[in-house]
């Protein structure tokens, strides 16, 4: 809405993935989602579970369109430039975009393991707050919680490796940023593991690294130097001519490793988990700190998918389509800044008062325990006339 | 004009009239639950009318919107820019009708019609800046060469878009009441129809005034004489038989009726700025037009591949659930607190 020169120039590329997405996920994901909640008991139990399968379908190829949209704007592909505008002229090679195929496996495997992580983290509540007699159920969905995390977090380290090594090629600017390396490493590379750096003057302040680890992660293998922010500045400038080219750094730097932490703690934490619920030793059951620790871990998606994006978004910083076109040429001329202020202030206050209506209704509807539901449908089903009986309906 | 992109043309225009028929019925029961429904099992009833399929509905207007960047970015650029504090107010309306639906049934049993609340001024607000945004755009907006627009207040809000938003509220609330009374057993089906019966009264009102402003805030009539006083009295015979049908306990009949105004009030819009976009008010040389605001004829091509491949099934399955969920709600299902 506020971004109309950009929308003029990657509207004939940008929108197709996007009228696709909503022609072929929202639709699916909605009707077959309404379907799901109210034909329990109407349908056949096999039908009744093929329209959830067909909702998580809708929304996994919604994920795909959307991040062609976005893959699109990190590494343009299939296009041509006319009259100032970007033309696609070639739609597969929107669909081959090797940045989407990372993208996509990222974000699915991101999803998948936020799902497991919640699962086990609200089980892990449940379990310190009742009684013996109540706790076989969670002590089965925390499993499956934990298994779900594992394997979702192995595949986003897996995904994340992949995209970080063609980030090096792709995008130096936004690999350098994330590590806080202003000048050139030596080779082999260190890791950095925390830093803080001076924007100003493009200085790192102080920081602490690892030796090796740098050229393991980008190259795999045991040498190799990544060229630094201050070498990566001027060949853009040299390619695209006089700007800034430096993003956020401590933003960006930290943001990875806020990413990068609460993943590798949820993996560890599945590991561990999984380890000390299995049938010889159920330490976990007996521990409560470290029910606590598993917990407080459901936010721990929240924050590493929300950095994660600040990194992939920022990083493309001062592009909104990477070589193409930049921010500053992407506004709206016309949305005046107190429009944006005013909206944004409402977004902020409303979302922040819906987060915390969710919640206390996720507080709330876990306060009833899992045998709610089917309680409720019991009463239902007895207070009603059966929906097939003719009576009950002309 | 190249024959695709008058297919987009007539595809969003399709859209935007499968959003007011379909999403048209729902804003109406979310506005019944605070002035027609008498109790909470009356609200829970009403809602459960349109439960399983309003949020499908409402992605007729996500896909109009993503079919407009797709074959009009500038028509896309133009508008939503624009309207930004408009499309913002809707976009709220939006949020907290779409939350109320979940909310209203899981909070505890005080905060209940705080949310009752919520879905019935998120169905008014909805339709009536949407009324606002099309009525206002149908006369000319200040679109400079470049498609940015920069409009004040009266351009936005004026007599006739205040006409159109009010028209717009009050026929899908029409919608929603006989709605209302096709899928319901109980008190709150006869109350629909008084209801109903009152408020055609004052919908003749409104189509007489919107007809007399359209004439002479648009060049509507110059320009598409034939088609715009045809479908204005299309939609007057729309009117009248959607009003005999709720006399005569017709309530098919009066459903159909109230939603094919809604199609054909959408088709004036369209047929009426054929064939431009959008309308500028400061030159007609800056008109957005169908020939200079769309994309390029690969994209064009690629997007009708795929819309036409998949719209059938898309429909086959929408309608499918409709024949599901085709039974009326009856009100001894639900149970007072």
């Amino acid at each position: 809405m506020n971004w109309s020169d950009y929308s003029r120039f990657v509207g004939d590329i940008f929108g197709a993935p996007l009228a696709v997405e909503a022609l072929l996920a929202f639709f699916m994901e909605s009707t077959f989602l309404g379907l799901w909640i109210f034909t329990w008991k109407m349908v056949s139990p096999k039908l009744h579970v093929v329209f959830i399968w067909l909702v998580t379908f809708a929304s996994s190829i919604s994920a795909f369109w959307i991040l062609a949209a976005n893959s699109f704007m990190q590494h343009p592909t299939g296009y041509t430039i006319k009259n100032g505008r970007a033309i696609m002229n070639n739609f597969g090679a929107l669909l081959t975009n090797a940045q989407l195929w990372y993208e996509f496996s990222h974000v699915i495997a991101g999803a998948i393991t936020m799902g497991g992580m919640i699962l086990a983290g609200l089980s892990a509540f449940q379990l310190l707050k009742r009684k013996n007699s109540e706790t076989s159920f969670y002590k089965k969905s925390i499993k499956i919680g934990l298994v779900i995390t594992l394997f979702g977090s192995l595949a986003v380290l897996m995904a994340g490796d992949l995209q970080m090594k063609a980030l090096v090629k792709e995008q130096p600017m936004k690999f350098a940023a994330a590590e806080g390396e202003y000048d050139d490493t030596t080779d082999p590379a260190a890791l950095t593991l925390v830093a803080w750096a001076n924007e100003n003057q493009h200085k790192r302040v102080f920081g602490v690294e690892m030796p090796y680890v740098l050229s393991i992660l980008a190259y795999d293998k045991l040498s190799g130097s990544i060229q630094g922010m201050n070498h990566i500045n001027k060949q853009l400038v040299k390619r695209y001519g006089q700007r800034n080219y430096y993003p956020p750094v401590n933003t960006l730097f930290w943001s990875f490793r806020i990413m990068a932490g609460f993943g590798m703690l949820m993996l560890l934490v599945a590991i561990l988990g999984l380890f000390f619920t299995r049938k010889k030793n159920q330490l976990l059951y007996r521990q409560k700190w470290m029910l606590w620790v598993l917990g407080l871990c459901t936010f721990a998606p929240f924050l590493a998918n929300t950095a994660g994006w600040l990194v992939t978004e920022l990083g493309r910083y001062p592009w909104t389509v990477y070589g193409l076109f930049t921010i500053k040429q992407s506004v709206s001329p016309n949305v005046s800044v107190t429009s944006l202020l005013i909206s944004n202030i409402v977004y902020f206050l409303l979302f922040s008062g819906l987060a915390v209506t969710m919640i206390g209704l996720v507080i709330r509807e876990l306060k009833k325990g899992p045998d709610y539901e089917e309680k409720r449908l019991q009463e239902e089903q007895r207070s009603s006339a059966d929906p097939f009986d003719k009576g009950a309906f002309e | 004009m190249s024959s695709l992109q008058l297919l987009w043309f007539i595809l969003i225009g399709v859209l935007f009239a499968g959003f007011f028929f379909l999403e048209g019925f729902d804003f109406g029961v979310g506005m019944s639950l605070q002035t027609l429904a008498h109790n909470e099992k009356e609200k829970d009833q009403l809602v459960a009318t349109i439960g399983p399929v309003w949020d499908g509905n409402e992605v007729w207007l996500i896909t109009a919107g993503g079919a407009m960047f797709a074959s009009y970015p500038f028509w896309y650029s133009a508008l939503f820019s624009g309207y930004y504090l408009v499309l913002f107010i809707i976009l709220i309306g939006l949020i907290v009708r779409g939350v109320s639906f979940e909310f209203r049934q899981k909070v505890a049993p005080e905060r209940k019609n705080f949310w009752n609340w919520m879905l019935a001024s998120g169905s008014f607000i909805v339709p009536f800046f949407f009324g606002i945004l099309f009525i206002s755009m149908i006369q000319g907006m200040p679109l400079d060469a470049k498609g940015n627009m920069s409009a004040g207040f009266t351009d936005y809000i004026n007599l006739f878009s205040l006409v159109g938003g009010i028209a717009l509220t009050l026929l899908s609330y029409l919608h929603g009441l006989n709605y209302i009374a096709l899928k319901t057993i109980g008190p709150i089906r006869e109350r629909a129809k008084n209801y109903a019966k009152f408020l055609y009264g004052i919908l003749y009102v409104g189509l007489v005034a919107f007809a007399v402003l359209l004439y002479f805030r648009t060049d509507f009539f110059k320009l598409h004489l034939l088609s715009t006083l045809l479908l204005l009295i299309v939609i007057v015979i729309l009117t009248v038989i959607a009003n005999v049908g709720v006399i005569k306990n017709m309530e098919l009949l009066a459903f159909s009726a109230s939603g094919l105004t809604l199609i054909s009030l959408v088709t004036l819009l369209f047929t009426g700025l054929f064939p431009r976009l959008m309308i500028s008010s400061i030159t007609t040389k800056y008109d957005l037009l169908i020939t200079n605001a769309s994309s390029s004829p690969y994209t064009l091509r690629v997007m009708s591949y795929i819309a036409l491949t998949f719209l059938p099934f898309v429909l086959a399955y929408i309608a499918w659930t409709y024949y599901i969920f085709r039974k009326r709600i009856r009100h001894d299902r639900f149970t007072e607190y």
